[in-house]
């Protein structure tokens, strides 16, 4: 067993299911925007904000953003592990993947939100 | 005349590795691979690789044979040759001692990791553990392992990780016992298997199922791995 890991949840099981559901929120996600969008060509910024102004819509934006921001931290980790050798290159690595998915995270949740 | 172009190395005597052309008078018979490298050694006695049995049981001639790895023995010309061509390389991602002899202490340590013998820690029956025909059924298609490291080595998580993934080949014998009746190791199995590396590193590519020499599914295996341990935490 290796037990020396910076990963996400101290598990592979745990990052792995993760992986997983993140990818199904994101893929209902995705394919709502694309029906959505597809279903309403005449779209204006009113109909737009409300959508957006809809609790349902700002937990299911959030639910979003938050796989995107797991999902995005677990398989980059795992492409560095396998990819970057020198410990130096990974860590900065991990570490700026880290940091940007922090900053995307927080700024997404101010502009869904509207805070 | 085919024309077999075949990886050499002899570290006391070349500075890198090289490809060497050689030519074999096949007769036009459809001779397995191992034939062909005999023939070489006719021609060039200091040409090494690993064989036994020379029928499929023994796993020693594992090779890269035309981009594919699989048995010389059991590798007929007619599967592998493509315009008149024979390419052997050794089996990748292992350290190379010489020609097509590969350094396996790496596959043989993964090996050894899942504790690939029975656990029981209840008393010894007077004869043996017997088991019903059902619960025998399920080793099948796990218990015929050779041991070759074909499916290893055609892993790119383990090129990358050989030393962290434990690989196809050391799955495959890990759900082998974690399958097995007689063995109650079950849940100590599982807790070193749950890590990010040993049996996460798998992304199913099943390049293992496509070249066991055997006919075996090692990425089946590593799912039903994955359901134990998902059945274990939830």
């Amino acid at each position: 067993m290796v037990t020396t890991i910076t990963n996400f949840g101290r598990s592979g099981l745990y990052d792995w299911l993760l992986q997983r559901i993140s990818a199904v929120v994101l893929a209902l996600y995705s394919v709502f925007m694309v029906v959505y969008l597809l279903l309403n060509p005449q779209l204006d910024y009113a109909q737009w904000d409300a959508l957006f102004g809809m609790t349902s819509m700002r937990i299911f934006s959030l639910m979003a953003l938050l796989s995107l921001g797991a999902h995005c931290w677990i398989g980059l980790w795992s492409v560095s592990t396998d990819y970057i050798k020198p410990f130096v290159f990974r860590f900065v690595f991990q570490m700026v993947i880290g940091v940007l998915m922090f900053v995307y995270t927080v700024w997404g949740v101010q502009l869904l939100w509207g805070l | 005349m085919l024309t077999v172009s075949v990886y050499r190395y002899h570290p006391e005597l070349d500075k890198k590795p090289y490809m060497q052309d050689f030519q074999v008078d096949t007769g036009g018979k459809d001779l397995m691979v191992l034939d062909v490298l005999n023939m070489l050694k006719v021609q060039d006695s200091g040409l090494a690789y690993r064989r036994s049995c020379r029928e499929g049981v023994c796993g020693s001639d594992g090779m890269n044979i035309n981009g594919v790895n699989g048995l010389a023995c059991i590798t007929p010309l007619s599967a592998c040759v493509k315009n008149n061509k024979l390419v052997l390389r050794p089996l990748p991602a292992l350290p190379v001692i010489r020609d097509l002899v590969i350094d396996m202490d790496q596959f043989y340590k993964q090996y050894e990791k899942v504790k690939p013998f029975l656990l029981n820690d209840t008393p010894a029956p007077a004869i043996e553990r017997l088991q019903s025909p059902e619960e025998r059924e399920k080793l099948d298609g796990l218990y015929e392992c050779i041991l070759c490291a074909c499916c290893s080595t055609a892993c790119p998580s383990f090129w990358w990780n050989p030393d962290k993934f434990i690989g196809p080949s050391g799955l495959l014998q890990a759900y082998r016992f974690l399958a097995d009746s007689r063995d109650t190791a079950t849940e100590e199995r599982l807790a070193d298997l749950d890590d990010p590396f040993s049996v996460f590193r798998c992304h199913g590519i099943m390049n293992c199922v496509t070249v066991c020499p055997k006919g075996l599914n090692p990425t089946k295996a590593i799912g039903h791995i994955r359901n134990m341990l998902l059945a274990r935490a939830t």
